[in-house]
């Protein structure tokens, strides 16, 4: 097993979750608004989708060597169970479950003769003898049966759970929420099971210029979005909350250098700071070539670099709010009562200020995080982004857009880009619209 | 008033001297001249030779902090610090990586960019305040049945309401670059309606504009409607919105007179932070329609890695956001009654 | 009598279809009368009165047969039709001027509004009227004023401005929602001679909402007391306040502070526990191009005093006259200077851990219940977070019986401990917040208005309760407030402050008998009192 940077960074992200998911469990305010999330329909249907995304991002961190392996190459969990995809690459362009390629080239045909027309793919529909006829209806053969498949293990892990504790299980389904959580559990499950048989057998997203399938890189694509969104957010909370508090708590000069420098650093365009590390970064790597060996730990590397630049950028935003809230807090008369009665200033803060602005942070985690997946994108776009050679749907984008002046135009890699990145964005908005209302106390009084 | 604007004047050069440091850093002291000159004159097999040449023309063959070559004041004016700080601060941006002059090019690009982003935010404003004044307009309808009144949130108002709120949700979802990508297809391909991308000088211009404009305002929509929506809500709460409906005034009259003015405060103060960035334009959008603006122009220097562009770009980029904290400040005070600088 | 300006028949008010607010209530109001609905916090008056002009808030459900205005029945008015009701023929006074009116609209545009709203008239006409109407509610020179922004006012002529308001359509019927509460004793008492007066002049009704009986009983012809969104007694002033007939009406009686007690307390000298001398506390006004000290706020401008040991000195003023700062600032939570001696140790000569192991003599309560405890804490870790502090060798055995017992002591049930504040009453609260003080064993407890946000009847529990642990364990206050009808209940001895200064000192018999200041007496005359008779046969 091989322990990539972001690696760590990850195990170490959900490690801290569960630490505080264990020191929160008993408290009280906090469960308030757990309770109301979770009686939330959109909230837990949004969560489901978001869990699902994230168990495929912690499935693509868990890197290795493998052992039959000839090249000198990392793969994870989530490559080597797509070995199929991986491998199964086509010369250049072809149209989701397409069975020849997208452009017209010369090929041999049996006789020895040479034709201009569209060749038939390499793995894309291979078992059909008659792909003109054939591909409808054993496209929908194979996704009918894969999706049985998923389907069926649902429903057994519904009857497993029912024989078990029916009468738990009554409760849960009298409840909506949980319908609503079970179904879109069912739908999930089903459809990617069709999805994955499919993809064994044709490109279903298609195949991009040169000829990798586009479905693998849209979910290859899914751990690079999740971990600018959680690891930018790792690397900042610490730096927004320590400035943001102690600004506020301590005023005076603490307060004048802090504010001093959340100003600088926000006067200066975001793009352009992150654009001026990134260059910098460009060219140190450049210079020292030897560090990085292979292609996956070079964009590993860059990965973790643009999430600091990233939290760098973003810290300051936090840190003004936390260092407003912390003003108040200081003139709270229980704060006053702790200093009266001799309690002193490190435990004031650890006990009186800072449980009462986590609400502010969890809001902002996780209304950033949507953000941040979509800035992912945009800085792709511009060239400073994440590594041109790692999946990306900002490099996607990328790729697929000088592609639109095509007569026929390839439209799948967008579409694919967009589907993923919109339906794990969408997940995230829902879901922080519906924490934000459970936990901003001026929120749940108007609404 | 005056006073307090030399104050803050005055303050800004701290800040303005913290910017020039850090990317004096960035630039020069985590990566050294000789580096960049490899990176400029590609990787391998350049001679020391060509690298000095290189240094030399740029002005980067001095010493970075402290000349010990030099004579008494020397020591400090003849360093890459000194020389390329001052020649910020006195705005003299300097030559290029490629030797064209970027002072020049600053002037002539910042009226593209501006020309694009000026409509887009005013255009933007107003959809944004007209579609988040209708989701709460759409809030409050006054129900009665049976000898039962509620101001009712389930009513056919309450669930146009609730289908702006995801509608917006939905919007914000949306990356900015598939709005681009979309409306160029779109309209600019499918439709013909208007020139996929390119500019003109003059009114020519205008034909050019419409579609980044219409995609920029488009694709603020969603995050725009929907804060000023909870900006408008916060002000609904309040004692004297109550005070206004017991004087009699309908819930529409209410909403005009009382709410907007006092939502209006934070709004425009925070469009007035960014009025003087405007200047520097948008990046993907002029990249996309290949506006010759400055964010187009930033986007070429760092692609080609032309640093003192970027560094340029950095420190106008910083003195424009301090303009626009200052320029805040002061309309605070001519939209809110209760705000006095001093 | 004549037919009611205002009958409200069967009117139900719930919050969230569950939390009933207003339960099936009828009454009415006769034109010219003065009707006052007086009950405590939360039950249900005010949402009564906004229920009138149906401004309730969006979660509230309303219903009744019928709620009729001369007649005519509001329930079947559109909301269209009701606009020209609201502000023309029922005037609305809000409780927080200061809130209650638009803070970037001037005085005079929306006193204009109403006007423009209601009557046809042109543009001079308007004006004419909006001053004739802030000279009727006597606001020095009006032609001025008229351009200001409600901050530029007093807390006292911002209400002046909303009553000009609710005058402004001429009302038939006006509501004043506690149009005193948020204001000093010396206002309070200018406001209502106003109303009084204004009332007499239009022979409109006046439906005053109030949690002050004392008050109410100087100006009102008629009250009704509701309690948990009932109203359990309606009667003519005289009759009602002379024979109460509901138990609940007798109790918030029996609970008024009265001014006659002050005559039972002991006038035995003991020793000083805490010797004030010229105490300062100043904030620097900063100007110019670099912020120099122009001048000073004088918060606190020199004041000297002595507490004596097991004895109480009330400090008393009105807002903002530093009496706050004062108290905060013994307890160095706000920079002072000056001479403070408590116990034989100078305080203002410490600094650091050894002022932090001083902290355990003097003590804090706060006047707000709901922010002067940590909502995250256990109630039994917020009692014991003095004691952690101060006293790190008590095993947390030990620390929890302190707690157990500190709990009894403030009449608290002992499982209170492992709950949130958030589950106490405002009453229960505030026993918390003395127990907190309690746990160090301080010698001296500030009380920072430590009743003026609660209901009468629980203002006299607290009180009661303070004097019963003087007794008990021999600790000193000195009780911060505004009101001296709690002065003469609890103090030995008075301060009265004014601007930073203390005025006048003495005995509370002396003060509150004979004083000597002008200020203080206008003060004393500005308390509402219910009829002298009726307070002695009390006792």
């Amino acid at each position: 097993m091989i322990i990539l940077w972001t690696d760590a960074l990850i195990y170490l992200l959900i490690a801290v979750m569960l630490a505080l998911g264990l020191y929160l469990r008993g408290k009280e305010h906090i469960q308030r608004p757990l309770q109301q999330i979770g009686c939330n329909k959109i909230g837990m249907v949004s969560l489901v989708v978001l869990l699902f995304f994230v168990l495929i991002g912690l499935l693509d961190s868990v890197h290795f060597k493998p052992a039959d392996d000839k090249q000198n190459e990392i793969v994870s969990l989530l490559d080597y169970w797509a070995t199929p995809l991986r491998e199964h690459g086509e010369k250049t362009y072809s149209a989701p479950f397409a069975t020849t390629l997208y452009s017209k080239e010369m090929m041999m045909l049996e006789d020895g003769s040479m034709q201009w027309g569209y060749p038939r793919l390499e793995f894309g529909g291979r078992h059909l003898t008659n792909p003109e006829t054939e591909t409808i209806p054993d496209i929908l053969q194979k996704a009918l049966y894969g999706w049985a498949q998923g389907a069926s293990l649902i429903v057994f892990f519904i009857f497993l759970m029912w024989t078990l504790s029916a009468e738990r299980y009554q409760r849960l389904t009298g409840n909506s929420t949980a319908k609503a959580v079970l179904a879109v559990v069912f739908v999930i499950v089903s459809c990617s099971y069709a999805l994955i048989y499919l993809s064994g057998y044709y490109h279903v997203f298609g195949t991009d210029k040169v000829g990798e399938d586009v479905f693998y890189q849209a979910v290859k694509s899914i751990r690079t979005g999740l971990v600018i969104g959680t690891l930018t957010t790792l690397i900042m909370l610490p730096m927004a909350i320590i400035f943001g508090i102690l600004a506020g708590f301590f005023r005076g000069w603490v307060d004048d250098i802090i504010q001093y420098i959340y100003t600088t650093l926000n006067s200066i365009p975001g793009v352009l700071l992150i654009a001026a590390s990134i260059l910098m970064v460009q060219v140190y790597m450049a210079n020292h070539e030897a560090d990085f060996t292979s292609v996956i730990v070079r964009a590993d590397m860059r990965l973790l670099f643009l999430c600091m630049i990233l939290g760098v950028t973003s810290w300051t935003g936090l840190c003004r709010l936390l260092r407003a809230e912390t003003l108040k807090l200081r003139e709270m008369e229980y704060v006053q009562a702790a200093s009266a009665l001799g309690v002193k200033q490190g435990a004031i803060l650890l006990r009186h200020i800072l449980p009462n602005v986590m609400h502010i942070v969890l809001i902002s985690v996780v209304l950033d995080f949507s953000s941040l997946v979509l800035a992912e994108a945009v800085l792709s776009y511009i060239n400073i982004g994440v590594d041109p050679t790692s999946y990306s749907w900002g490099n996607m984008i990328n790729g697929a857009r000088l592609e639109m002046a095509r007569e026929p135009i390839v439209w799948w890699s967008l579409t694919a880009a967009f589907v993923f990145m919109f339906a794990l964005v969408l997940a995230a908005n829902l879901f922080a619209d519906v924490v934000q209302d459970a936990f901003d106390p001026r929120r749940s009084g108007n609404e | 008033m005056t006073q307090y604007i030399i104050r803050r004047l005055l303050y800004s050069l701290p800040l303005l001297m913290g910017v020039n440091i850090l990317t004096f850093v960035l630039f020069f002291v985590v990566n050294s001249p000789d580096d960049m000159a490899r990176m400029q004159l590609g990787q391998k097999h350049v001679t020391e030779q060509a690298i000095a040449n290189w240094k030399q023309q740029h002005g980067y063959d001095v010493p970075l902090l402290w000349n010990n070559g030099a004579q008494g004041e020397k020591k400090i004016t003849d360093t890459i610090f000194y020389q390329k700080s001052v020649g910020l601060f006195l705005f003299r941006f300097g030559v290029s990586e490629s030797g064209r002059n970027i002072g020049a090019d600053i002037k002539e690009r910042a009226w593209p960019s501006l020309a694009v982003a000026l409509p887009t935010l005013m255009v933007g404003l107003l959809v944004n305040i007209c579609s988040a004044l209708m989701m709460v307009l759409f809030r409050n309808s006054y129900v009665a049945k049976d000898g039962v009144y509620a101001a009712s949130r389930s009513g056919s108002g309450a669930a146009l309401e609730h289908a702006g709120i995801v509608l917006c949700v939905i919007l914000m979802s949306i990356s900015s670059l598939f709005y681009i990508i979309g409306g160029q297809f779109v309209i600019g391909k499918v439709l013909r309606l208007v020139p996929i991308s390119g500019y003109d000088d003059g009114m020519a211009a205008i034909k050019f504009l419409v579609l980044p404009v219409l995609i920029g305002v488009f694709s603020g929509i969603g995050s725009g409607a929907r804060w000023y929506r909870t900006l408008f809500l916060e002000e609904v709460g309040k004692d004297y919105v109550r005070t206004a409906r017991a004087k009699g005034l309908s819930e529409t009259q209410t909403l005009f007179r009382h709410v907007l003015p006092n939502a209006m405060i934070p709004i425009l103060t925070g469009v007035v932070v960014v009025l003087p960035q405007l200047f520097m334009g948008s990046l993907i959008m002029e990249s996309f329609f290949s506006i010759p603006g400055l964010g187009s122009y930033t986007i070429d220097a760092i692609n080609s890695q032309d640093f003192a562009t970027v560094r340029a770009m950095v420190f106008l980029g910083s003195v424009l956001y301090m303009i626009g904290l200052l320029l805040t400040d002061i309309s605070y005070t001519l939209v809110d009654p209760r705000v006095r600088l001093s | 009598m004549n037919n009611p300006i205002l009958a409200i028949e069967h009117l139900s008010v719930t919050f969230n279809y569950r939390q009933t607010v207003v339960d099936d209530i009828s009454f009415a109001i006769h034109a010219g009368e003065t009707f006052a609905l007086v009950g405590e916090s939360g039950s249900g008056k005010s949402i009564t009165a906004l229920s009138v002009l149906r401004l309730l808030p969006n979660n509230a459900r309303l219903k009744a047969e019928a709620i009729k205005l001369n007649g005519d029945d509001l329930l079947k008015r559109s909301e269209f039709e009701l606009c020209k009701i609201r502000g023309r023929r029922i005037g609305f006074i809000f409780q927080d001027p200061m809130s209650s009116l638009n803070p970037v609209m001037t005085i005079g545009s929306q006193i204009e509004e109403v006007i423009k709203l209601h009557f046809d008239l042109p543009r001079d006409a308007l004006k004419q009227r909006a001053l004739e109407l802030l000279q009727q509610v006597e606001i020095p020179a009006p032609q001025q004023r008229i351009k200001d922004y409600p901050h530029q006012l007093s807390g006292g002529q911002r209400q002046r401005v909303m009553i000009a308001i609710a005058l402004a359509g001429k009302p038939d019927l006006l509501i004043a929602d506690e149009p005193t509460t948020s204001l000093d004793v010396t206002i309070q008492a200018q406001i209502l001679a106003l109303l009084k007066n204004i009332q007499q002049q239009t022979g409109m009704a006046l439906w005053l909402i109030s949690h002050d009986l004392a008050l109410v009983s100087s100006i009102a012809d008629r009250v009704a007391v509701m309690q948990q969104g009932k109203i359990v007694e309606t009667g003519a002033t005289a009759e009602f306040f002379s024979q109460p007939k509901h138990p609940y009406t007798r109790k918030l009686l029996n609970a008024l502070p009265s001014m006659q007690s002050c005559l039972t307390h002991s006038a035995e000298e003991k020793p000083p526990l805490l010797q004030v001398s010229d105490f300062y506390c100043y904030y620097p006004i900063r100007k110019g191009l670099f912020k120099r000290i122009v001048d000073y706020v004088r918060a606190v401008d020199g004041v000297s005093f002595n507490i004596q040991q097991g004895k109480t000195l009330a400090l008393v003023g009105e807002s903002g006259c530093g009496k706050t700062t004062l108290g905060k600032s013994l307890l160095n939570l706000i920079p002072g200077s000056g001479r403070v001696v408590i116990n034989g140790v100078e305080l203002n000569a410490l600094s650091g851990e050894a002022l932090r192991q001083q902290r355990a003599n003097i003590q804090i309560v706060f006047q707000d219940p709901f922010s002067s405890m940590n909502p995250r804490m256990l109630v039994g870790d917020i009692i014991a977070e003095g004691i952690r502090a101060l006293h790190p060798k008590l095993s947390p055995e030990q620390r929890k019986a302190r707690v157990g017992q500190l709990l009894q002591q403030v009449d608290l049930p002992e499982d209170s401990a492992l709950r949130y504040p958030h589950e106490f009453s405002g009453g229960q609260r505030q026993r918390i917040c003395i127990a907190r003080a309690l746990a160090v064993d301080p010698k001296l407890i500030v009380c920072d208005e430590p009743t003026s946000a609660l209901d009468v009847s629980v203002q006299a529990q607290i009180i009661q309760l303070l004097k019963t642990l003087q007794q008990e364990k021999g600790v000193s206050y000195l009780f911060i407030t505004h009101d001296l009808a709690v002065v003469a209940e609890i103090a030995d001895d008075v301060a009265v402050m004014y601007k930073g200064k203390i005025i006048e000192q003495g005995s509370v018999a002396e003060i509150l008998t004979q004083p000597k200041q002008a200020y203080t007496k206008k003060l004393l005359a500005a308390v509402p009192v219910l009829e002298v008779g009726q307070s002695a046969d009390k006792r």
